[in-house]
């Protein structure tokens, strides 16, 4: 599963991308979110506020009770600020 | 109807003149040029960051739902990305129609919808650094009129 990180949350994270296995058991965009928060300090801190989170899932914006699976693209960004 | 993302600027005279070259169809053409606006001195400089990819689906979509709603002939969105200071075009949107209303309409609905769904970010340079721009809810109630 590929995890993409923009803005604030890249800056956060440390990260810009970066490949993840995370256990069967995480089935939704809430689940990963819950997961990668365990990932080290920097993500603990990028996934703190949840309101200003926002999530794709293959390009297209998705809440986060989107189901999630293998091979899935999955981005994490603040609220855009484009235009 | 056509969708750019790029890091150069854009002539808007030029964009215009290519846009109506040959048509006879258009009875007008509404166009929207969105600008850096610099906020006194605290910011010298802004960076548009985006995702590649997702950037270019979401504005193809967004021009798609223009067309469903009004009778669009055809439709321009140019949006920059990368360094740009306070005063340089940052988004031209242009949409040409029969009849002015639907132009009109269909221009300011792509606006306020690229807003709210097309995946940019503003980080903003000024005076002892820099930071991130936080979304306005503003643009939320801008694109929810349109409903959808």
């Amino acid at each position: 599963m590929k995890i993409l990180y923009f803005a604030s949350l890249k800056a956060k994270t440390g990260i810009g991308s970066e490949d993840v296995t995370p256990p069967a058991s995480v089935g939704t965009v809430a689940d990963l979110i819950d997961w990668l928060k365990g990932q080290g300090p920097g993500h603990a801190d990028a996934f703190a506020d949840l309101r200003l989170l926002r999530a794709a899932v293959n390009q297209e914006h998705a809440g986060f009770d989107a189901a999630i699976k293998e091979g899935d693209e999955i981005a994490f960004f603040p609220p855009v600020t484009g235009g | 109807m056509a969708v750019r993302v790029q890091e150069e600027d854009f002539d808007v005279g030029l964009e215009f003149a290519r846009f109506t070259e040959g048509r006879v169809d258009l009875g007008g053409v509404a166009l929207f040029v969105g600008l850096v606006r610099g906020d006194g001195q605290t910011v010298s400089a802004m960076t548009l960051e985006h995702y590649p990819g997702m950037t270019e689906r979401q504005l193809e979509a967004i021009e798609a739902e223009a067309r469903a709603r009004w009778k669009l002939d055809d439709a321009l969105i140019v949006h920059r990305v990368g360094r740009m200071k306070p005063g340089d075009r940052i988004v031209l949107v242009m949409t040409g129609s029969a009849h002015r209303k639907d132009s009109l309409e269909a221009c300011q609905f792509l606006i306020d919808w690229l807003k709210t769904k097309a995946p940019f970010w503003k980080f903003e340079e000024g005076q002892g650094g820099g930071k991130w721009v936080d979304a306005k809810e503003s643009d939320d109630e801008a694109a929810k009129r349109w409903g959808g």
